[in-house]
């Protein structure tokens, strides 16, 4: 006699991504459906909803920058400085306002 | 305090979130538990005031409307269960400690309903003294406590709409329902003005200390004072304090609630305490067969 946890992901809308909402107990996939209707779709809020055996997760975490890769991002570029030299040198105006 | 709290508690004050697999010092886990579980037991209790109007509501529209309002505050009890089912007490050592009186709940779910008036006014008035807590609780540290707040004050959004539209279909009404609403008015405010509980200095306050609340008791308490004595007023309705007033600086004077009536009320001792929790027990015990029937044909 034992109940699961079931993690509930739900879909606002066709085209919208899944994302977890919460979790609830049931004594199997049946009631996981029943209950899951209930708590998180009765008020249309939701389009879809997934329902996973807590065990079936697997979180995998510890994403540590080790190496510093910060030139694959737009924070790892500050143009700013060389660009104003850039037209001094060229005698110009920015091209854009701003 | 060692070292890895100090971190914890670094980590929280400064906005961090904590997750269900996460370490915590215990006690953040043992006041968190007991705050969801309270606030768990709440939307629990909370139906039953409103259960016994399902009957005797005056049309088929507000029968379905207060039907909608009371499966919402099972749905929420739900959800709260879960969260405290995962900071590790079992939802049956929960609702056995409820039915046995070791728990608690809000202060104004140990009141009894007298009148189709204190529908209108537990709609509208208790549930947005509530949601103003539950609205600070959106910024709680304990995250997935946080996220089944934004669902919740969803749904209470709409309590209190419906609240309001039948306190002004009643004082728009005859004179004997207008002395509804102002009689349940005159009861219901030493509980709502107890609702956020005893003025307790935020930096005083552990729970906000470890960023479970973020707000404290008092200013909850003077955000509903201004929201809504005012829309109390315009309706022509009175409220039964002669200090209450709104300051020059904007704060508002009332008169102290008795905070050792309070503390006596969510002890199990206001005038509906005994039959609510006699009640709840009763319903638990009608439908135990049927967890156990469930639970049987799932194993």
């Amino acid at each position: 006699m034992s109940a699961r946890v079931f993690e509930v992901f739900r879909r606002e809308r066709a085209g919208a991504p899944m994302q977890h909402a919460g979790s609830l107990v049931a004594p199997d996939a049946r009631f996981a459906e029943i209950y899951a209707r209930e708590q998180y779709g009765r008020r249309g809020e939701s389009d879809a909803l997934w329902l996973v055996p807590r065990e079936a997760v697997d979180q995998v975490d510890g994403f540590v920058d080790e190496f510093d890769l910060k030139y694959r991002r737009v924070d790892g570029y500050s143009i700013k400085e060389r660009l104003k030299e850039a037209r001094e040198r060229a005698g110009t105006t920015p091209a854009h306002a701003g | 305090m060692d070292t890895r709290t100090a971190e914890f508690l670094e980590h929280v004050q400064s906005g961090g979130l904590v997750e269900a697999g996460d370490w915590m010092p215990d006690e953040y886990r043992a006041r968190l538990l007991k705050f969801v579980e309270m606030h768990a037991n709440s939307e629990l209790m909370g139906i039953l005031p409103e259960r016994d109007w399902i009957l005797r509501a005056p049309t088929l529209q507000r029968k379905l409307a207060l039907t909608a309002k009371i499966q919402d505050e099972a749905g929420h009890a739900q959800l709260l269960y879960r969260i405290v089912e995962d900071l590790g007490k079992p939802r049956e050592a929960a609702l056995d400690d409820l039915v046995a009186g070791r728990s608690k709940f809000h202060n104004v779910f140990h009141y009894p309903t007298r009148s189709w008036g204190d529908v209108g006014v537990i709609a509208w008035l208790v549930d947005a003294a509530a949601i103003i807590s539950q609205k600070a609780l959106l910024k709680c540290s304990y995250a997935p406590y946080a996220r089944i707040m934004r669902k919740i004050c969803w749904e209470e959004s709409f309590h209190i709409l419906h609240g309001r539209d039948v306190v002004l279909t009643l004082v728009t009404g005859t004179p004997e329902q207008r002395a509804l609403v102002q009689e349940a008015l005159d009861r219901w405010w030493e509980p709502l003005m107890m609702f956020h509980g005893n003025p307790i200095p935020a930096d005083e306050d552990p729970m906000i200390g470890w960023r479970i609340k973020s707000q404290a008791n008092e200013d909850a308490r003077q955000q509903f004072l201004e929201g809504y004595v005012p829309q109390v007023w315009e309706l022509g309705l009175t409220l039964p304090d002669p200090k209450l007033r709104r300051l020059d600086d904007g704060t508002w004077s009332y008169t102290e609630p008795d905070w050792e009536k309070l503390m006596a009320v969510v002890s199990g001792n206001g005038p509906a305490s005994e039959e609510r929790i006699a009640f709840r027990r009763l319903s638990r015990a009608d439908v135990d067969w049927v967890a156990r029937t469930v639970l049987a044909e799932a194993a």
